[in-house]
């Protein structure tokens, strides 16, 4: 009965900032203050210091304002009314698919998602005989032979404190933003990777991750490290679209790069946006930092961000290194009622430093899809450059799309360009693809694939199919 | 297919042609295109710009329309591939039989009727190929014939290309993008080459051209007027009619097809102008 309610609350139409209050399968309080803290950690049998980083920045969490320089508006969270802790057995399961939305499945089918797959990804229970889980244990030995490790961050902390302790908020400090500090405070759990000298890691750790980490919960947190000459890519996220029964997402990423180490991460979010009407769907208010520790190291951030009701994301490096290079290649696209507010910061402080910022922004529906970066270049920063690139394209009349682009230069030797451009994807453009027999669902996509050609050649190959197909479901019907 | 190097043998070649359609007029024509009291105006607004059009294009037919600014004969081909942004308030366009004003552009186009853009559109990041082989596929899925795969395609997009004599390395460029205006015209014509169509509307293929682009152009159409086909060019200038002869001279004044003739009507404009026909046309106006 329990499970239906959580259900309903879930995707029905009344679902509304839907954080379930049935109290049968709540074992944890709601709210936050240091008992609970001290709650979250003791269940998790963290050490004192785990303790402790949590509990500093619960401190200096509750010290601070919730942020407003959004081009965003929504309802703010109510903070007292979070879970902040619930086990993996808790949570609420379906029996078949059958209980999923009918559109979402209908989005699994186009992107031809497995069956089994499909039940993770919406929370039906699956069988005890699971495909994945003989995939996951040869992936488990493959990287173990190498020597890269990849696990949780809950056993991280078990097994390797030196590691976490030493990398963990180096680049995210705990007091770094509002939801940073909230999320050092409560974070559940997330993923670790360590790349050790001189490794080159031997596969993508991504399907690993689309099969592992579905239930990693709202507040995840992310910590990779690659020390000198090594090398890894990282993909995040699935294209299916993710119902979760929590609202706000408030993630933490830390990538670390030491000395010629390059760290590519990328990500694909689909998030549940809400029905057509704007109501419901996930707050992604995520901190994405990189920084290139190392001479001549770099750090490379690529997303594809479709989903959310509202998105927060500003992926940033910071080049300490010199010769050090950091990349952003991003598409958004919002449609219906979604709000997106996203790019990135370019730190440079290492000598002859490099960043490179293409951004694509696609606005359809009501939508609204700002653009917002800064350039950063310190006093020493010697022959620092930046090339930064930001395209919009707007799809109908009752979108926006906006472009903050900022830019601090505090040395002369700096090189620094911007470039945008704005588009509409006009009437002529769709005609004259349709004269040609193509229909005006395979104009628009092909028009808005080729806007986004050059970031989603950036994609891990197995993923750009997936990609372009994303594109095209998000983008059925946005015209007319 | 008719010999292209020559003005004279044009000249030849449609004169043999159409006794050939002279035969298949006595049989009972097959026609590509008939269009009856067409009106038009652009969505949302009070004037018509096409005032009751009359055309009827035979297969194996290429027919000019000619006329001064505005007299609504880019409006005449929009209307016909589907332009959303006019609204036909009265009339019939038949192609082949079929009443098509229901049909979207990409319906019509599947069944075989193009538009050669006066200002074709760029499509940045999309290659022309990209481009051609989903159109391609399209119009031969709606066919019924075989869809090409990408190795197959481009054995005969490459042949299809000596037609316009452009370079393969065109192939991979962005649609249009960053195209000179003669480039864009080339690449019109080596679309229809690729897509072959029933009925091809050419509006104004020739302006912005060079006379080696037009001659290149003009033989690439000339290739491409075939028995089952028709061809329509609308166009200000006799120029083009001199390197590709057409069956039937059309002059469109003010919304109407106000005079037919032969290629001597073509010929007799560029000498006189409109003027004379403008007073004639009030005379059988007021008949």
């Amino acid at each position: 009965m329990s499970e239906t309610k959580a259900l309903e609350s879930m995707i029905g139409e009344e679902y509304k900032y839907g954080f379930t209050t049935d109290v049968e399968y709540e074992d944890f309080p709601k709210g936050l203050n240091e008992d609970i803290i001290r709650e979250i950690s003791r269940r998790k049998n963290e050490p004192e210091w785990m303790t402790e980083f949590r509990l500093k920045a619960y401190r200096a969490w509750t010290g601070m304002e919730e942020p407003d320089w959004f081009n965003a508006t929504y309802k703010k969270p109510d903070f007292e009314n979070i879970q902040y802790y619930s086990s993996p057995k808790n949570k609420p399961k379906k029996e078949s698919l059958d209980e999923v939305d009918p559109k979402i499945r209908e989005t699994y089918e186009k992107l031809g998602i497995p069956l089994d797959e499909q039940k993770m990804l919406s929370g039906v229970a699956v069988d005890a005989v699971f495909d994945s889980v003989s995939i996951f244990t040869t992936f488990k030995e493959k990287l173990a032979d190498a020597g890269v490790i990849f696990c949780s961050i809950s056993e991280a902390i078990q097994k390797y404190p030196e590691l976490v302790k030493k990398h963990l908020g180096s680049v995210v400090p705990a007091r770094d933003n509002f939801y940073s500090a909230l999320n050092s405070a409560v974070f559940s759990d997330g993923s670790f990777c360590y790349v050790p000298k001189d490794t080159i890691c031997p596969m993508e750790l991504s399907t690993y991750f689309r099969i592992n980490n579905m239930d990693s919960g709202q507040f995840e947190r992310t910590l990779i490290v690659a020390e000198d000459n090594s090398q890894v890519s990282y993909l995040e996220g699935c294209t299916a679209p993710m119902y979760d029964k929590n609202q706000l997402h408030a993630a933490v990423v830390e990538l670390v790069a030491e000395e010629n180490a390059e760290i590519k991460y990328s990500t694909i979010q689909n998030w549940y946006s809400g029905d057509d009407d704007g109501k419901g769907g996930i707050y992604n208010f995520v901190t994405k930092r990189g920084m290139c520790r190392g001479d001549h190291s770099k750090i490379s951030w690529t997303q594809l961000e479709t989903g959310s009701a509202v998105t927060l994301k500003y992926p940033s490096v910071i080049l300490k290194g010199d010769h050090s290079i950091g990349e952003f290649y991003s598409v958004a696209v919002t449609g219906k009622h979604q709000q997106a507010d996203t790019g990135t910061k370019m730190i440079h402080i290492g000598k002859n430093t490099k960043s490179t910022i293409i951004s694509k922004g696609i606005s359809a529906g009501q939508s609204n899809n700002s653009y917002r970066g800064e350039v950063k270049i310190s006093k020493n920063a010697e022959n620092a450059r930046n090339y930064s690139q930001c395209d919009s394209m707007l799809i109908g009349q009752t979108c926006g799309a906006h472009t903050f682009p900022y830019i601090e230069s505090s040395n002369p030797t700096a090189q620094v360009e911007h470039e945008a451009t704005t588009s509409r994807v006009g009437e002529d453009q769709i005609f004259y693809m349709q004269q040609r027999g193509l229909s005006e669902d395979d104009a628009v996509s092909m028009i808005v694939n080729g806007f986004c050609k050059e970031v989603l050649k950036e994609l891990p190959m197995e993923f750009a199919v997936e990609a372009n197909k994303l594109l095209d479901i998000k983008l059925e019907g946005s015209v007319g | 297919m008719r010999p292209t190097n020559s003005w004279i043998s044009n000249l030849k070649a449609a004169s043999v042609k159409k006794n050939i359609k002279y035969k298949q007029n006595q049989k009972g024509t097959e026609n590509v295109l008939e269009i009856k009291n067409l009106h038009a105006r652009v969505e949302g607004e009070e004037t018509e710009i096409l005032k009751g059009v009359n055309l009827t294009v035979n297969k194996g037919e290429v027919h000019a329309i000619m006329g001064p600014n505005g007299s609504g004969k880019s409006t005449l081909s929009k209307v016909v591939a589907g332009h959303p942004a006019y609204e036909v308030t009265e009339g019939e366009i038949l192609f082949q039989g079929e009443d098509i004003l229901e049909l979207d552009p990409d319906e019509r186009a599947q069944l075989g009727i193009f538009l050669a853009f006066q200002y074709p559109v760029e499509v940045p990041g999309v290659t022309n190929s990209t481009l051609l082989r989903q159109s391609y596929n399209a119009v031969a899925e709606a066919q019924g014939r075989e869809e090409l795969d990408p190795l197959q395609f481009d054995d005969y997009v490459r042949e299809r290309l000596d037609l316009v004599k452009m370079k393969p390395e065109f192939l991979e460029r962005s649609v249009n993008a960053g195209f000179s205006g003669g480039e864009k015209k080339r690449n019109e014509i080596f679309q229809m080459a690729v897509l072959k169509p029933k009925l091809s509307f050419l509006d104004e293929t020739d302006s912005g051209l060079d006379i080696d682009a037009l001659k290149i152009v003009s033989e690439g159409i000339n290739h491409l007027a075939g028995e089952d086909n028709g061809i329509v060019l609308v166009t200000h200038y006799q120029r083009l009619l001199n390197y590709i002869v057409p069956d039937v001279v059309h002059v469109m004044m003010a919304g109407r097809i106000v005079k037919t003739g032969d290629k001597e009507l073509a010929l007799k404009l560029e000498e006189q102008g409109y003027d004379w026909l403008e007073s004639e046309e009030k005379v059988t106006g007021e008949i």
